[in-house]
Order: C-alpha cells, then structure tokens, then sequence
C-alpha cells in the first residue's frame, strides 16, 4: 500500500512569529520545521504500510526556499522519498492555490491513501486536505481519530462533539487526521543519518504543469486587507476568599452557563 | 570519526526534544520512587544511544566523543540517572573495541547495539576504590577455565547487565579483566546479588555490592586473550580516561538544569517588592553560576574535541571532570540556596540535582585522584631539564 502524507514546513513555533506588514503574511525565511500537526499522519502512514506489509510512504510537501527541514525529520522517522514544490511563482498563494500544487504533485504518483493534518499549526484554516481531494476527484474523510484498512477501503473513525462517527470509504481516497490519531515516534539516530541520503524530488510549477498565474499573489482569490497585532489578554478578576469565594466562584460559572 | 554538524545537531536536538517532554516531566516521580524507568529506557534503545559509540561495522553508529558528551549533556539535564543506565555499558563497549580479540568483538559488540545486552563495570572492592591496585577479587585457572572467588561493590546496573567487565587478580598477582556472562537477576551460577546500595541520589538505577563463590568462567574470556593477561588494569584506567569526558559531560547536564531552575525561580519569586534577581546578591549569585556552567561546558567539548581528533586528550579530559563536577555541586547548591524554603522540599527539581551532583565528584576518580592525575600528566609534559 502507498500512501502519501501532505508535510507542512512552518516557521518554529518556539520562535515567536512575525509578520511581514509588506505582504501582510508570516515571514517564512528563518528555517522551517515540520508542523507537528503533520507528525501525527506521517506516523499513522508509517503504522498502515507496515500492517500491510508492503508499500512506502511519500512526503509531498510547499515550501519556500528549497526548505527540506521539516521533511528530513519526517523522512527520518521512516518515510521513503519526499516531493518537495518549491517555486517563487508561489509566493503569496493562498490555500486553494496551496491544494492545486499538491494536488499536481499528488497526481503525479498514484497512491491508495492520501493523510493530511485537520489544520495546520501556522496558517489553520483547515480548508487545504478537502480541497485536494476535489481536486484529485477523490472521496474524504475529516477528522479522523482512528484509521483501518482492511480490502480496497478505509475504516475510520471520525472525531465529533459528542463522540465518533464510524465511516467506510473505499480506497483510494484523502483522510484528514487529528492529533492523537497515533503517538509520533521519535526519529532514531540511524533514521536520521538515513534520512540525509533519501531522495527529496524537488519540482517547480512548470514542472506540475500549472499556469504560474494561477497562484502566488497573482493567482490569490483573497486579498489580506490589514493586520493587527492579537489585543493582550485582560487580566481575570481575581477573588480573594472572604469566606464567600466558593459562593462568588459558583455565581461566575453559572454567568457563564458552564453549570 | 567525526560525524557531520548538521547530523549531529539533529541528533542532539531530537534527544532534548524528548527529554523535554517525556523525561523531566517524569523524572522526579521516578527517582523519588526509586523505580527503573522502563519506558524511557525503551526510548533509549529506540534512539540508538547504546550503539552510538560503536563502530559501524559492528551495527552501531559510530558516532564521535564530542557528539557523546553532548547527548549526556542532554540525559543528565533531565536525569542523571539516564546517564548512568548508559555509562557502563559504554566503557564496557569501548573496552571491547579496544582491547577484546577479534572474536570477542563479533561475539559481543553486534549484541551491544540495540540495548538488549547491556555491560556492568566492575573494579570497585570494598577495600578499593581510589587505590585500584588494591583490589583482592581472585580468579584462578583451571583446565580451560577460571574460578572466580572475591566481593565487588558499587556495580553500577548490575543486576540488569548481561555482561560484567570484571577485573580480577590472578595468582601471578596481576590484574586481568574478564568478560563474565550472565543472565539478569539477583544470582546467576556462583555469582549473587548480596545488597543494593541504598543512595543519596542516582536512584532508579542499582548500584549493588556483588559476590562471586567459585564462579567459573572459560579461559575465553579473558578480555584480549592470552595478551590481555595481566592487562586489566590498564585497561580498565584507560578507558576510564574517556569515562572522564563522560562524567564531566554530566556534571554540565545537571548543571545546566539547576541553573535554569534558579533562573526561572529569581525571575517569580518577589521579596521586598521586587523578584529576588533584582537584589544583586542573588543576581550575583546567578553571573557566577552561567560562568562556572560555560566554563565546564568548554573545557567539556575541548577535551572531546582533542580526543575525537586524535590528540592527546588525557589531562583535559581530567581536568574537565575536576572542574565540571565540582562546579555542578556549587551550582545545584547555589540553586537550592536561590529557592530558599522550597529548594529544601520535594515539590522542586533542585533537591534532586543537590544530592545528584556529588557523585560526579565521586565515581569515576575522585578529584583528589584527578589532581593527582593531572600532575602526574603535568610532570610528564613539562619535564626538569
Ligand atoms: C496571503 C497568503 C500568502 C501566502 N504566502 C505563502 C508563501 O509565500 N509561501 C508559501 O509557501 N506559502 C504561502 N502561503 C500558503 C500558506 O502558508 C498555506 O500553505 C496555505 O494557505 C494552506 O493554509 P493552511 O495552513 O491554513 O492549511 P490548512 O488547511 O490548515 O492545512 C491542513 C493540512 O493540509 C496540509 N497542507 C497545508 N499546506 C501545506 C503545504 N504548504 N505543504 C504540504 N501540506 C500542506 C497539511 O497536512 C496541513 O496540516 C500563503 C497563504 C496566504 C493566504
Ligand atoms: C553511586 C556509585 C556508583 C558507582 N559505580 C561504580 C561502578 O559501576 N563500577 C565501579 O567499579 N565502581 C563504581 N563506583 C565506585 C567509585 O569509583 C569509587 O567509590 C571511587 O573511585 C572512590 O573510591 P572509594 O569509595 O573507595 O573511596 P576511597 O578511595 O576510600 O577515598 C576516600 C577519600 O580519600 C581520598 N583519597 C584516596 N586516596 C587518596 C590519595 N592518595 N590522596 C588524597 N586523597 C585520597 C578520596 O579522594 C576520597 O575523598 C561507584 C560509586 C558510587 C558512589
């Protein structure tokens, strides 16, 4: 079984982030790392190709600059190869330009499951796994919790408010997944001094056949109009016991209908 | 060998990762408890770190004393302890590498990788610590074997190890070094568990005192063959000698985990209306310590560095292991000083580094004999003329 995981390369979420006010967007220039969003599909692909017995994993991944940071760690925790679109036509693209290229790089292979995170960690819009399914004309499953596979389909287990939905889906097709879908591993050392000498394939968007105008600034069908700095968090009321704080906590929480 | 940066970035990285969320969150409960911690343990071996030393034709990874020391660095920073699951084991490998016949090597190192058979250290006598050459274990040929007979202390991991690099006298009263198999557990034919040490700190692993009754051995295991005869000893220091940027590396790791603690500690708790950082006594207090720690944590990597390119490395590498050890001690006291009530209780990590610190001081040659060490080094390299 062949399954390609969507990697997301983010800037460190352990770096405070900025944004560039020219473009209005995240500054992606320092290195990028693998969202751990995208650890969880990276370690699930690597758990259903191994109880299948036979297959790979492969890393499509768009990132700015040749980035190959965050796909050398997915590639060391056991992943084959790497597809890796990385093209100045593409800055600026917006999540459905993002699916398009995926998409492109995607359907160059043709796997029996495509894994992607719910939502990335930077951006989160949740909107790019659905929308490279419809482009690849594949069926999707969101929100997955739990993922079998067993003949030609997927079992999954898919999260909802008040419990799970048990979903069938034959193969192939796009499953999003959630965090805690499985516990990643940790790459091993000999996983990341393999990991240098794994093929990453790195492409352009003339290379996916795509129209350089479709995406990057040019091709955005949204417009970011401004941005502002997220207001500091207000202080909470604190409550000093004067012997009634069990009294005025109940109060606050009923306020809050949270009883 | 010297592995690439980037590599070995990345490999250092990926164990502070861990350690971070899997190791100090948990280290504290498990050392309190005295408890093995299986399951970082298993993390362990996952990762490689047994074999991390090992040569690569034998399945290891073959990675260099400089990317060593770092990753003690990173063990010790979240549990001493960790380290210590990993010491013995590797002087035993490299005791191996070094010395063991060709058959020796393939029978042990490719089995030594994967954690799965691990090595105890064993010179330590009741009678002998620092003065090695005292030590009375006996081991006495007979046919095409040995009779082991004596009491060893201070086996670190003995009782989990598989194998026991043990130095032993032999009637022609020299020292020879034995590979000694055995299965885990409290006895194992003539050789008996007889007390786990109770200690200060280094807790969740055993240290235990050890009996040998007629315990026979094949003359094959003879560390080196029939050359190794009467080797032992020098074996043994030798590979101590490297032990020492190991030990040093340590003292850097729990060092580097009280400072972070006094640090985060000033910067919260107020007194007379400000953090207590803002009085320059404890400010102060916190220069010195970020000086000592940088200071060790060079002469750390310098004395790794001199070793992984071949130079000599020998008084470096004890003057690291003088100055990080005592340094740490200093430090996790300054920091428990730093915390004031709460360093003295168990809801904070720095009671664990100030009763885990001293033993760098200890195990390993003491600093009176690392003093020793380095002037006898000294003499040899700047000689009367
Ligand atoms: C105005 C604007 C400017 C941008 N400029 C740039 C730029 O200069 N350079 C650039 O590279 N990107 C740029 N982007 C793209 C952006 O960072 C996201 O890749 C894209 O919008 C996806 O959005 P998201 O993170 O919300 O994805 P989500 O829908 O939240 O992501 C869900 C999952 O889809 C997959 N996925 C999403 N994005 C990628 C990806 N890039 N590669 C692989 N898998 C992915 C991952 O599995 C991810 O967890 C820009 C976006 C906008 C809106
Ligand atoms: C927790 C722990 C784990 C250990 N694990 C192991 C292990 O796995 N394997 C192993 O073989 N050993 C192990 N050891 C033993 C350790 O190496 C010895 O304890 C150490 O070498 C000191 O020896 P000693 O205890 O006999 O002290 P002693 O040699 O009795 O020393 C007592 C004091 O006298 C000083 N002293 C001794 N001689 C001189 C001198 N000539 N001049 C000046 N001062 C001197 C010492 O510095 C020390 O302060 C361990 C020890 C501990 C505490």
């Amino acid at each position: 079984m062949n399954v390609v995981v969507c990697v997301k390369q983010i800037p460190d979420p352990a770096d405070p982030g900025e944004l560039d006010p020219e473009t209005k967007t995240l500054k992606r220039d320092s290195k990028l790392i693998l969202d751990e969003s995208d650890s969880y599909g990276v370690e699930m692909a690597l758990q259903l190709v191994d109880a299948a017995g036979e297959g790979e994993v492969t890393l499509v991944s768009m990132a700015p600059n040749n980035e190959v940071g965050g796909l050398r760690t997915a590639l060391a925790m056991g992943a084959a190869s790497a597809v890796l679109v990385s093209d100045e036509a593409l800055a600026g693209t917006d999540a459905l330009g993002t699916a398009k290229v995926l998409a492109a790089a995607i359907g160059r292979t043709s796997p029996d499951l495509v894994l992607a995170a719910t939502e990335s960690s930077d951006g989160y819009t949740g909107t790019v796994p659905a929308q490279v399914a419809e482009l690849l004309g594949l069926p999707s499953v969101t929100f997955a919790k739990e993922i079998a596979v067993d003949g030609g389909g997927v079992h999954v287990k898919r999260q909802t408010e008040d419990g799970y939905d048990s979903v069938e889906c034959p193969m192939p097709c796009l499953v999003s997944v959630t965090a805690g879908v499985v516990e990643p591993r940790y790459p091993s050392f000999k996983g990341i001094m393999a990991a240098k000498s794994k093929p990453v394939d790195e492409v352009t968007v003339a290379d996916l056949g795509i129209d350089a105008g479709s995406v990057g600034w040019a091709g955005g069908g949204q417009e970011i109009v401004g941005i502002e700095p997220a207001p500091a968090r207000e202080s909470g009321e604190v409550i000093e016991d004067e012997g009634d704080a069990h009294e005025r906590i109940v109060a606050f929480l009923d306020e809050l209908k949270v009883l | 060998m010297t592995a690439d940066q980037d590599l070995s970035d990345e490999i250092v990285a990926t164990v502070r990762q861990w350690v971070e969320r899997d190791v100090i969150p948990n280290a504290s409960e498990f050392e309190h408890a005295d408890e093995f911690p299986e399951a970082m343990f298993e993390q362990m071996c996952e990762f490689g770190l047994f074999g991390a030393t090992i040569g690569i034709e034998y399945g290891g990874l073959g990675l260099d004393i400089t990317t060593y020391a770092r990753l003690i660095e990173e063990l010790a920073r979240g549990w001493m302890s960790l380290a210590g699951i990993l010491n013995t084991h590797k002087i035993g490998a490299t005791m191996i590498e070094r010395y063991g016949t060709d058959e020796q090597r393939q029978r042990y190192l490719p089995q030594m990788v994967d954690g799965s058979f691990r090595a105890a250290f064993s010179l330590s006598e009741p009678d002998a610590g620092s003065d090695t050459r005292a030590l009375r274990c006996k081991a006495v040929p007979d046919g095409d074997e040995y009779i082991i007979n004596g009491t060893k202390m201070w086996v670190t991991n003995g009782v989990r190890a598989k194998l026991v690099m043990l130095l032993a006298r032999t009637p022609d009263d020299r020292i020879t070094c034995f590979l000694v198999e055995k299965e885990p557990g409290p006895s194992h034919g003539g050789i008996s568990v007889s007390r786990t040490i109770p200690k200060l700190g280094y807790k969740g692993v055993e240290t235990v005192e050890m009996s040998y009754v007629d315990h026979r051995v094949p003359a094959a295991a003879v560390l080196g063959g029939d050359e190794g005869l009467g080797q032992g000893l020098g074996y043994a220091l030798s590979a101590l000698e490297l032990g020492r940027i190991n030990i040093a590396a340590r003292a850097v790791g729990v060092g580097q985990a009280a400072f972070e603690a006094a640090m985060r500690y000033a910067q919260e708790r107020e007194t007379f209306g400000q953090p207590i950082i803002g009085h320059q006594a404890i400010a102060f207090k916190l220069s010195e310590m970020a000086t000592k720690l940088q200071a060790a944590r060079l002469m750390t990597y310098d004395a790794a560095r001199r070793y992984d390119s071949g130079e000599r490395a020998d008084m470096e590498a004890g003057m690291a292991k003088l100055f990080a050890s005592e340094a740490a001690f200093e430090i996790a006291t300054d920091a428990m000083r730093i915390h004031g009530g709460n360093g003295y209780t168990q809801e904070y990590p720095v009671e664990r580094y100030f009763r885990d610190t001293p033993l760098m001081i200890i195990g390993e040659g003491t600093s009176e004999i690392q003093k020793m060490v380095i002037a006898r080094k000294l003499l040899e390299r700047y000689p009367a003329t």
